[in-house]
């Protein structure tokens, strides 16, 4: 086995008398990509927004290098795990602005132009009003929005849902592209199977709130990728 | 005057309310019980603060006029609370922000000597600092509530990137408080143009000389204009923690849409 970047152990979660996480655990190992799949509904994004303590865990827990991030500075905890998210939402009157926001809050430098170049986009684009990029690229400027913190690991929920095909591929590209140069750990979560194919180098299946199994992606796909499918498109 | 001397011949102004009712049975706007129940509690309400106002004018104690003002606030903080009864310590977040305004803005006009400290000025001005800081921190409040659940994706977009809640919901603090404080810097431009304010009206109709009453009117919009602002800015401060936790998340309470 892997060095785990992440460690899910036990987790759950209730909001509102339901129970949105009966029982997950889940191993990341550090350098990979690993998709989280499973029906919506499942308690893919809640998955993510617990490891990165945007909520806070009924029980169980989750450990970041071996650590329990339930004793680390939160803030400090989503500087180190860095998130992109469906629906991009910059902040600023420019790109530039957009992607310095989290490192200016932590009183830390970075290089926009740089980061513009390292998610695919002409440094140029710096000076442009967020709005008016199209909602691939402003996708993109949110990747390097989490990259100018330098995370050592990246989730994303869907990150391609509000996306054209085009914009979808050229995402699934960056994602390959920044964990091939740069190592990093990323947990990628979505409901396309032939997108995880694509993308990730271990799979794990989510289904009413608890873990279903973790696989390679070759042997996900040959053992368990057509149980993944039914449960997916109608929980057959 | 003859006609408003007793609080029975004020009951022909019932008549008003029939325009009203009928209106609302013609239109079948369904208010019928609610006008009802409005010009009920506003006749007992009235009454009783009438009484009330001339008991503690009566015992002209500075002691009683405070326990009056303090019972207005708790009023003021509960008919708020309720009208954002989902947010998390609603209570004490208003019941402070419009307490500290109430006396911030009476112990200045008192400080400064622009009003004595009697019964008959600290009572009423008292009530229209209260009554309008109510409203500014139900505004801010609800307004505040809405945004956060409208805007959970910006707000969570922002403490991913390591931003305190306090920083994620600036931008929300900062519209709920211009919504909150702008009908009245309006009503502050237009005063005396579009409508006559009420203290003014009423110095008037009593007799006063209009510019003694204009003098008066101008202390209480100035004063309003401050408890406003400070209930408001308090409300938005306060109520960073209505909304987070200490560890920077949105709490669960917000996210039940």
């Amino acid at each position: 086995m892997y060095r785990p970047k992440i460690e899910v152990r036990g987790l759950r979660y209730e909001a509102g008398g339901a129970e949105i996480l009966a029982g997950v655990d889940v191993l990341v190992p550090a350098g990979e990509v690993t998709a989280v799949v499973g029906p919506s509904g499942a308690g893919k994004s809640t998955l993510l927004r617990a490891i990165n303590r945007l909520i806070e865990l009924s029980s169980g827990e989750v450990y970041l290098d071996g650590e329990s991030t339930g004793s680390l500075d939160p803030l400090e905890l989503r500087r180190r795990v860095g998130m992109v998210f469906q629906i991009p939402a910059l902040f600023g009157v420019s790109v530039e602005e957009a992607v310095l926001y989290g490192a200016r809050l932590a009183g830390r430098s970075a290089d926009p132009a740089r980061l513009l170049e390292v998610v695919g986009l002409d440094p140029s684009m710096c000076r442009r009003v967020p709005e008016t990029l199209s909602v691939g690229q402003q996708q993109r400027v949110s990747v390097a929005r989490a990259l100018a913190l330098e995370p050592e690991a990246l989730l994303l929920d869907e990150p391609t849902s509000a996306l054209d095909e085009g914009a979808r591929r050229k995402i699934e590209e960056l994602v390959r592209d920044l964990n091939a140069r740069l190592g990093l750990t990323m947990v990628f979560v979505s409901h396309d199977l032939s997108q995880v194919e694509r993308v990730a180098d271990r799979v794990v299946l989510l289904a009413e709130g608890r873990s279903a199994g973790q696989w390679e992606r070759q042997e996900f796909f040959s053992t368990a990728g057509e149980r993944a499918r039914r449960l997916i498109a109608g929980r057959l | 005057m003859e006609g408003m001397q007793t609080v029975g011949s004020a009951l022909l102004s019932l008549g008003l309310v029939a325009v009203a009712v009928a209106l609302s049975l013609y239109e079948k706007l369904g208010l019928e019980k609610e006008i009802g129940v409005a010009v009920f509690r506003s006749f007992v309400q009235l009454a009783a603060i009438g009484y009330v106002i001339d008991f503690i004018f009566g015992l002209e104690s500075i002691g009683a006029v405070a326990l009056l003002l303090a019972g207005m606030v708790l009023f003021a903080a509960w008919t708020s609370a309720s009208r954002a009864g989902d947010v998390p310590r609603a209570f004490v977040v208003v019941a402070l922000a419009v307490g500290v305004a109430a006396v911030a803005t009476l112990g200045l006009l008192l400080a400064l000597g622009v009003i004595p400290a009697t019964a008959r000025y600290l009572i009423p001005l008292g009530g229209m600092a209260i009554g309008n800081s109510m409203n500014a921190a139900s505004l801010t409040l609800t307004r505040m509530r809405d945004d956060v659940r409208e805007q959970r994706p910006k707000v969570e977009a922002a403490l991913a990137l390591g931003a305190t809640g306090r920083q994620a919901a600036s931008p929300i603090l900062k519209t709920a408080l211009q919504s909150a404080l702008i009908p009245l810097i309006d009503a502050t431009k237009t005063t005396g143009i579009i409508f006559l304010p009420g203290a003014m009206v009423g110095m008037i109709i009593a007799g006063a000389n209009p510019l003694e009453a204009v003098r008066l009117q101008i202390v209480v919009l100035y004063m309003l204009l401050g408890s406003v602002s400070i209930a408001a800015i308090l409300v938005g401060t306060l109520s960073y923690r209505s909304f987070f936790t200490p560890r920077h998340q949105i709490r669960k309470a917000m996210s039940d849409e």
